[in-house]
């Protein structure tokens, strides 16, 4: 049986796209990682893409972009998570000899629209049976993880320093890239010192609202090895959605305990093996959570885990995000899981910044979270193999 | 310095076929929660089919309305208020917001019991007060 390759991919370097449609965006992200892998349009014969693609499923994008060879089509939409999600089920789909070359894109324009992302009481469309018994309380975003933040801190003794921690990691990092939204450096007292957002979570614990997008692209081996560009395999992927389990919310663990289990489980390799880690950020808890769920330390010891530099690169035992993340890069569309996997694989190809790439980079994770941390959202994991 | 809660009217709820016997019971001052038939479990949000068996043998039954905070935040701002999940006697843990208190003395642990705020033109919803 083939294996899957990711073989191209591109992240937008615009942070504010007031004069581009998101349609526009995500043709411009496809063909950033078309020349990215050396392909053209022609050798597309399956597209992903998730809810910030306009239209109905994919049928607008396909049109668009005038994709016309097409033998697979997913829209899978699990939230920021869709895209990791996606290299799996591309990768089932190149094993199954469904396709050979699988295009996946993301774009949007939140900034440009003004939108109020993290704060405002959102709706997800008419008929969410879920609604009624929460947007009159005021759900958002924020509060949502705010509440994973408070019951961490009180179950396992985290502290606001230790959350901060993550934030000062995304930050050393995003200094080196000149694309980033934020590039300065923080410190824990910034971070704990900045306007308090909602309880226990500060402004600069949250990620920044940011338009653009990326793309992706998957094709089997024969193919890649084609190519000119660095051979990165996809190993393993896993994927799983939880939530509030009619009642018996549990907010200590997030659907990425299963996700990172398959993944782990289908690639043979232990989190100790992983050099290298994109975790979804969209505030300082996720990475968290997620650090934990994946193996990466105990359960309830992620806040020691994340602190004194650990995440970061050159310094601490488990380099993450080193384009800074969705703290202080990029968070496109308010989805981070695409960014996730091409930070990922800018590591596994040995072409992040010199000044955070890591030295070997054999084995490396992205992490996507897409929805409510804990109670209603579901994960992808993807380990991948420089070859 | 305290912070009081915002005394918030918020959009109403969206009723619909599944959920109306709730907010009925809601305008009557009553919380009501799921009960599966079938295995004798209680869950939330009602609804219509059990989340335990997906048999439709299930009935809308009234909670004594007390719980414990299982988890909050405030989020800050103009108006502040609290979001929190309150994890009811009967078992089960729901989404609502803590009210007519000091935020800065909302606690993780703390007794709760249900009141029935005004929505703007729908039906109340059950918040907690500091029992």
């Amino acid at each position: 049986m083939t294996e899957a390759y990711i073989v191209g991919a591109f992240e937008h370097p615009t942070r504010k796209a007031e004069t581009k449609s998101t349609a526009q965006l995500h043709a411009e992200v496809a063909y950033g990682a078309l020349q990215d892998a050396g392909l053209t349009v022609d050798d597309i014969d399956g597209y992903m893409c998730a809810g910030d693609a306009p239209g109905m499923g994919p049928l607008s994008m396909v049109e668009y972009m005038n994709l016309r060879k097409l033998r697979y089509v997913d829209s899978t939409d699990t939230g920021g998570s869709s895209y990791v999600i996606h290299v799996g089920h591309a990768a089932d789909m190149i094993k199954q000899g469904k396709a050979n070359v699988i295009l996946i894109t993301l774009a949007g324009r939140p900034r440009a629209e003004g939108m109020q992302t993290g704060t405002a009481v959102r709706s997800a469309g008419s008929g969410v049976p879920d609604e009624p018994f929460e947007l009159p309380y005021g759900r958002t975003i924020a509060t949502m993880h705010a509440m994973v933040a408070q019951r961490h801190m009180y179950e396992y003794g985290t502290t606001s320093e230790q959350l901060a921690w993550v934030k000062v990691a995304a930050s050393t990092h995003a200094q080196y890239n000149p694309h980033a939204m934020l590039p300065k450096v923080v410190t824990v007292e910034d971070v704990v010192n900045s306007p308090m957002i909602a309880d226990p979570l500060h402004r600069l614990d949250c990620c920044v609202i940011s338009d653009g997008g990326g793309a992706i692209i998957v094709a089997r081996e024969e193919i890649a090895r084609k190519l000119k560009r660095p051979l990165v395999k996809v190993r393993g992927y896993g994927e799983h959605v939880k939530h509030q389990m009619a009642g018996q919310v549990d907010l200590t663990y997030s659907a990425s305990v299963l996700s990172g289990k398959t993944a782990f489980g289908m690639a043979g390799v232990k989190p100790s093996d992983i050099k290298y880690a994109s975790i979804y950020d969209s505030f300082t808890i996720s990475v968290i959570v997620q650090l934990e769920d994946l193996g990466f330390c105990e359960k309830g010891q992620g806040g020691r885990f994340v602190a004194d530099g650990n995440l970061i690169s050159g310094v601490g035992k488990l380099p993450f995000n080193t384009d800074g993340g969705g703290l202080c890069n990029n968070h496109p569309s308010n989805r981070g899981g695409m960014t996730k996997v091409i930070e990922a694989v800018r590591q596994a190809r040995g072409e992040a910044h010199p000044a955070v790439q890591v030295k070997n980079h054999d084995l490396v994770l992205a992490n996507g979270k897409g929805g409510s941390l804990c109670t209603r959202h579901g994960c992808g994991t993807v380990i991948l193999e420089a070859v | 310095m305290p912070t009081p809660a915002f005394n918030r009217i918020p959009a109403p709820p969206n009723e619909d076929p599944d959920n109306k016997p709730f907010f009925d019971a809601a305008r009557e001052g009553k919380l009501l929660i799921g009960l599966c038939k079938d295995t004798g479990k209680h869950f939330f949000y009602p609804r219509g089919a059990s989340p335990y068996t997906l048999s439709s043998n299930v009935e809308f039954v009234e909670s004594k309305g007390e719980g414990v905070i299982y988890s909050w935040s405030v989020q800050r701002g103009k108006e502040p208020y609290c979001l929190a999940y309150v994890t009811l006697s009967e078992g089960v843990t729901i989404m609502t917001n803590i009210v007519d208190t000091d935020l800065d003395e909302v606690k993780i642990g703390q007794k709760v019991k249900v009141v029935f705020k005004p929505t703007n033109g729908g039906a109340p919803m059950p918040m907690f007060v500091p029992a």
